[in-house]
């Protein structure tokens, strides 16, 4: 940690115990969860479908529709509260201060306008500058995630470019308004692997450049191990272990995430077969009252069904809502 | 090359390759209209020669476009090639009687990605895995249904589940519904057309032991389609690797993965994540895209983005040549460029800590499951 003035160390974005319901349904598909981003870091946001990993983050872009009701005792972005923002100001949020990569470049970009009018739109909108200064601009940005032949790109429609290349134009489109924080749903998960190594490798050096904050939110633990600094680990909606990437591939203590660990298998020489969690993650209609992974531990007992466990800091800044952890003092090593 | 006397012997021994194909290609050309300029087919395989041994699991690995899914259903006769002629068993399937080729559809089998997708949503789970052995077998109504709850009990489902519908199951459960209505018609040879990627990393284990499981009881031969690395370390003995419609390398799986001699496989490796946040490094990355299979470019097709290219690879292209032992590589500078390290992977020493709670996970499992 470098040494730096209170002030700077203050998150950039910080919320407290955030939860969404969709109308109707039987259970919260976010349920508690508290987590911030300090300046120039990337917190990972790691979980499994179902995990409310996105839906987290479209809560805090305020992209979820009416059906769904989102609370949080407190969230703040940089100096103003965000959930429960003014629909006006949140305009003026949204695409500058915040920002957002989706997943799938070809459904996340409007297939009617060009690469260069699309990332205009947004440099118009909040920068308040002229056409011509914001294709500019748009140029600028498509040189910065080093598209080739920038200037050709401009006029190009979203189906004229490959994978790889519209998620470059999503990057670019994210950065344009030089946000505080970017939030990444699966932004390489549609990619193949050397592109997907390109765009790591991209980002990287353009949050290097930047000191732009990110929340990346994925399922693919490589890639949380390739760029995160935090990760924060989820299951059934809810937070199940939290703390620096180092912590939790070298001291995973939830057994979701010590499961989770052992079903990726090793691109290292084959070690038999492969840890798996049994069974599969609850619908919201059977969501247990206790530890909502208790169906599937293997560690579980009564007193796992009966109430949910707090999440505990085990070592600093290092959490893990599991009364069993650690494992070899509550089970003794001899197994 | 040996393969095309082996596929003049017309009597299948046990040691020659149980599938193979030779020189396939399979190019695919858009209808033009009357007034349109005729587009150039594209160009999805291309002149590849490669036998799957008997028992083995081979992985066609590739990324979007390099033609290893078009490979497969070639190889499996769903796509009849342009060119060039698979051979199953000594007999070539291109002039097979359709009866020897109904046989021929029950020996070789397929699971396909997005499990979704492919059951049909009307269709109850007793009929979709029913369906091949009212096909292939002459079984009566109570006999089928005997042998659908035995198949749903092995792949992991209980056999109530017959009686339900696509709809009603998860991702990992429907594939399971997949593998069982490929088993059904007793195949030789499976093909899985990336079975695993569209799955949740604990559901994708699941199904990665299940089919390792399968193979062991029944003695199959699997042929693994993938984009996932480390899966295809996991699964294979044996891997070929393509880039744009050919083969560019084939080789055991752990020598691959250790001293890759093609640059487009050193590149691949290259790209895979660390596995450990200690292990990160700046490192080669692959530049541009793979260019269009329409026009392909000429001489070595990498050497639009190979860091290694020379005036050579432009003009001519590389035969896929033996290198060392039994492995094999299309690149003209393989030797040289084998030596340039640029593909050495790294593997993490996992933490104490860890290795003690995934034991203990495992064995607690393995006592749950039994209990």
């Amino acid at each position: 940690m470098s040494l730096q003035n209170p002030e700077s160390r203050q998150p950039v974005l910080s919320v407290d115990n955030l939860t969404v319901r969709f109308n109707g349904a039987p259970a919260n598909v976010v349920d508690g969860v508290s987590f911030s981003v300090q300046a120039g870091k990337t917190l990972a946001i790691v979980g499994e479908s179902g995990c409310g990993k996105s839906v987290t983050s479209m809560a805090l872009m305020g992209l979820l529709p009416a059906t769904a009701t989102v609370t949080a005792s407190a969230s703040r972005l940089l100096d103003e509260p965000l959930l429960g923002m003014p629909a006006e100001r949140l305009l003026d949020v949204r695409g500058n201060r915040m920002a957002m990569i989706f997943q799938e470049p070809m459904t996340s970009l409007n297939p009617v306008f060009t690469i260069g009018e699309q990332i205009a739109e947004s440099v118009m909108r909040h920068q308040g500058l002229a056409r011509k200064a914001a294709m500019q601009r748009a140029l600028q940005m498509l040189e910065h995630v080093r598209v080739p032949d920038a200037r050709q790109r401009l006029d190009a429609y979203p189906h004229e470019l490959s994978g790889g290349m519209r998620q470059r134009v999503m990057i670019a489109m994210a950065l344009a308004n030089d946000p505080k924080l970017i939030i990444a749903d699966e932004p390489t998960t549609a990619l193949d692997v050397t592109i997907q190594a390109q765009i790591l490798a991209l980002v990287s050096a353009l949050q290097a450049q930047t000191g732009t904050s990110m929340i990346l939110i994925t399922h693919d633990l490589g890639v949380v191990a390739e760029v995160a600094d935090e990760v924060m680990v989820m299951y059934a909606g809810q937070v199940v272990e939290s703390g620096s990437v180092k912590t939790l591939f070298d001291d995973p203590q939830h057994p979701y995430t010590i499961g989770l660990m052992g079903s990726m298998p090793s691109i290292g020489p084959r070690q038999g077969r492969l840890a798996t969690i049994n069974g599969r993650v609850p619908t919201p209609a059977e969501m247990p009252s206790g530890c909502r992974f208790a169906g599937r531990c293997p560690f579980a007992i009564s007193a796992c069904r009966e109430a949910r466990p707090a999440l505990l800091e085990v070592t600093e800044g290092h959490f893990a809502a599991c009364i069993r952890a650690p494992l070899e003092q509550h089970l003794g090593a001899s197994a | 090359m040996t393969l095309p006397e082996a596929s003049l012997n017309p009597a299948p021994g046990l040691q020659g390759p149980i599938l193979q194909s030779i020189a396939v290609s399979k190019h695919f050309s858009s209808e033009t209209g009357l007034l349109q300029r005729k587009k150039p087919p594209v160009q999805a395989v291309n002149n590849v020669s490669l036998a799957v041994r008997r028992g083995e699991t081979l992985a066609l690995v590739g990324e979007s476009g390099s033609g290893k899914s078009t490979l497969g259903r070639v190889l499996l006769n769903l796509l009849a090639p342009t060119a060039g002629d698979v051979i199953y068993e000594g007999r070539n399937l291109g002039n097979l009687s359709p009866q020897a080729l109904r046989q021929v559809r029950r020996d070789l089998q397929i699971i396909f990605q997005d499990p979704f997708a492919s059951l049909n949503p009307r269709m109850s789970v007793e009929a979709i895995v029913g369906e091949p052995i009212w096909l292939h077998r002459d079984t009566n109504r109570s006999a089928r249904q005997d042998q659908v709850a035995e198949l749903l009990r092995t792949v992991g489902l209980a056999p109530e589940h017959g009686s339900r519908y696509p709809h009603e199951f998860s991702g990992g459960q429907r594939q399971r519904i997949g593998i069982a209505r490929a088993l059904a018609s007793e195949p030789r040879l499976i093909l899985g057309d990336e079975p695993v990627s569209a799955l949740d990393v604990s559901v994708q284990a699941q199904v990665v032991n299940l089919l390792e499981d399968l193979k062991h009881q029944f003695g199959l031969t699997l042929v693994i389609v993938a984009h996932g690395l480390a899966v295809i370390r996991h699964m294979s003995d044996r891997v070929a690797v393509m880039y744009l419609g050919e083969i560019v390398e084939l080789a055991p799986v752990d020598a691959l993965f250790e001293t890759p001699f093609h640059p487009y496989t050193q590149a691949l490796m290259a790209a895979i994540p660390v596995s450990h946040p200690d292990l990160r490094h700046s490192r080669p990355v692959l530049g541009g895209d793979m260019p269009s299979p329409s026009n392909p470019p000429s001489g070595c097709r990498f050497h639009t983005r190979c860091p290694h290219a020379r005036p050579l690879c432009r003009e001519v292209k590389p035969p896929l040549g033996t290198a060392e032992g039994e492995r094999q590589v299309a690149c003209h500078y393989w030797r040289e460029v084998a030596n340039a390290g640029a593909g050495s992977l790294r593997v993490p020493t996992p933490s104490a800590a860890y290795s003690q709670r995934l034991n203990l996970f495992e064995s607690y499992q393995a006592l749950s499951l039994e209990g």
